[in-house]
């Protein structure tokens, strides 16, 4: 790896873990000092290493002087003496020690994880925290991947911080008893980081899979520690690969959308399905039933290309259980469309008129999927409503192309 | 909108009125895609089986094994479903599959609302 790439890539793999450590230790009422201290630290890197060279073991040189930038801000700040408050006092390292071990940043990025992860923040503050805390993304990175200013963004974290400062979260693991419902709140805030990369208004497709890796990496240690390894995470991670497997068929190499039923299924990450299949077992065990089993059921059928009519019969009845569990609009339709498949087109047509979700294009785009075999003039009046709704154009573009097969 | 019970009423109890394995498997298919249709409208709230054993209190003291007396008009489950008024509730319920078997009903009643729910 060249000088070039290594910073950018140490910088999103390191940063999280360091400011993760030092986030903890400082705690949310001084989390900017514990994020200073860090972007200082690979600033001092840039500057050392340009001169100097990349030392042989990059990562320690960045813990070493991020531990010495710890903790001469420590021993300067006075200050720090009188607010120290009843936890840090009793907590097992001493003021003199910054912790950097693989256990500790390990530890301390699953507790951040849930202290961002909390409901007293907005789902979007949630998302945006979780990128610029968990994973490492820059500001302008997260601005481009929401689609705002920067401004919009840091205005989001900053309130994010101060509500959290108020609400005194503390950064640790919930206790046992608290664990599945702080759990929900965290796995929608990685399905809904997931979601962004994967459906994403975003032009910018490396953001886009950085979005839904980090998504799955972050699924991943929840997975990996006992605490946290339920069911409906399990569920939650099967149906992030399964999703995943097919990134490299989505865009083709002028990079314009391909539809599902023109991808090239060698593109298809075989790997990636089977590790699907593995956490989809794992999610099995015991008695849960979560919405996550049920979109990972749905998303194992879609990596099963053949068009037959025991796939879109389980599609349909998953999401028929799905409805009655979350409702939401994009799975109405969806289960439009599998109805349609498994018990005929005229059936499905009866229902969707019932949906009106008339401020969807993804509604019209439905409409126009449905009409298009026996009524083209009405097919090519829902896309063109489709069209006037949509507002990204992967979404504008997507509808073009099912426009031209009419 | 308001929010409605539907009542589903049928034999659950002599043996000649069960489905078969086969037959068994196609109701639940055309349930689930009834019951899926209104959900997908945004429109259902909750609703269960009801096991088929079970009491029956009366007064004087008296108790039986239920479900409750005709047996063609056992309860077996119930869902709630919002709807605009009674006449779109029913418009939902008579959809229902169970309706293709004789002698089977389904009872939709409004559900009083005394105070907002906060």
């Amino acid at each position: 790896m060249d000088n070039g790439s290594l910073i950018p890539h140490l910088f999103r793999t390191e940063y999280r873990k360091i400011v993760s450590v030092l986030g903890k230790r400082f705690g949310f009422h001084q989390i900017e000092i514990a994020e200073d201290l860090t972007s200082d630290t690979f600033l001092a890197a840039a500057q050392t290493w340009a001169v100097k060279g990349v030392p042989e073991n990059a990562t320690a040189w960045l813990y070493h002087v991020a531990r010495n930038k710890a903790l001469n801000y420590l021993q300067r700040d006075h200050l720090f003496e009188n607010k120290i408050s009843p936890e840090l006092k009793n907590s097992a390292s001493g003021v003199d020690e910054i912790d950097l071990s693989p256990e500790n940043i390990h530890d301390s990025q699953l507790q951040m994880m849930f202290a961002i992860c909390h409901p007293s923040i907005p789902a979007e503050a949630q998302v945006g925290l979780a990128l610029r805390i968990l994973c490492g993304f820059g500001i302008d990175e997260i601005a481009s991947a929401f689609q705002v200013s920067k401004e919009t963004i840091n205005k989001r974290l900053f309130r994010a911080k101060e509500k959290l400062r108020e609400e005194k979260i503390s950064i640790a693991l919930p206790d046992p008893s608290d664990i599945d419902q702080r759990l929900s709140t965290v796995l929608t805030t990685i399905y809904l980081l997931f979601n962004e990369g994967y459906y994403s208004v975003s032009q910018n497709n490396t953001i886009r899979k950085d979005l839904c890796f980090e998504a799955m990496r972050l699924c991943l240690m929840l997975v990996e520690n006992n605490s946290t390894n339920k069911p409906q995470v399990n569920a939650l991670l099967a149906m992030m690969c399964f999703h995943a497997s097919r990134f490299e068929a989505r865009l083709n190499k002028q990079g314009e959308l391909v539809l599902y039923d023109e991808q090239d299924t060698t593109l298809w990450d075989a790997d990636l399905i089977s590790k699907g299949g593995y956490f989809l077992h794992c999610a099995a065990a015991g008695n849960t039933l979560s919405k996550y089993h049920l979109e990972a059921g749905i998303a194992y059928w879609n990596t099963q290309k053949p068009d037959t009519k025991e796939k879109w019969e389980n599609i349909l009845q998953l999401y028929n259980q799905l409805l009655q569990i979350a409702y939401s609009p994009i799975a109405a339709l969806n289960r439009t469309f599998a109805l349609a498949r498994a018990n005929g087109i005229e059936v499905a047509i009866a229902e969707a008129e019932k949906l009106n979700l008339t401020d969807n294009h993804f509604y019209f785009t439905l409409l126009g999927e449905l009409y298009k075999s026996s009524d083209k003039e009405k097919a090519r009046k829902h896309f063109l409503s489709a069209l006037s709704l949509a507002k990204s154009d992967p979404d504008r573009q997507a509808i073009r192309l099912k426009m031209e097969q009419v | 909108m308001e929010e409605f019970v539907l009542l589903f009423r049928l034999d659950i109890i002599s043996k000649e009125a069960q489905p078969s394995p086969e037959q068994l498997q196609v109701y639940m298919k055309q349930y689930q895609d009834w019951v899926g249709g209104i959900a997908a409208q945004n429109k259902f709230i909750g609703g269960t089986a009801l096991s088929k054993e079970g009491k029956v209190l009366k007064s004087n003291q008296m108790m039986t094994d239920g479900p409750f007396a005709e047996i063609k008009e056992s309860i077996a489950g119930y869902i709630m479903i919002r709807a605009k008024d009674l006449d779109e509730a029913v418009s939902l319920a008579k959809d229902c599959p169970i309706l293709n078997g004789e002698g089977n009903s389904v009872e939709v009643r409004k559900i009083m609302a005394t105070h907002d729910k906060i």
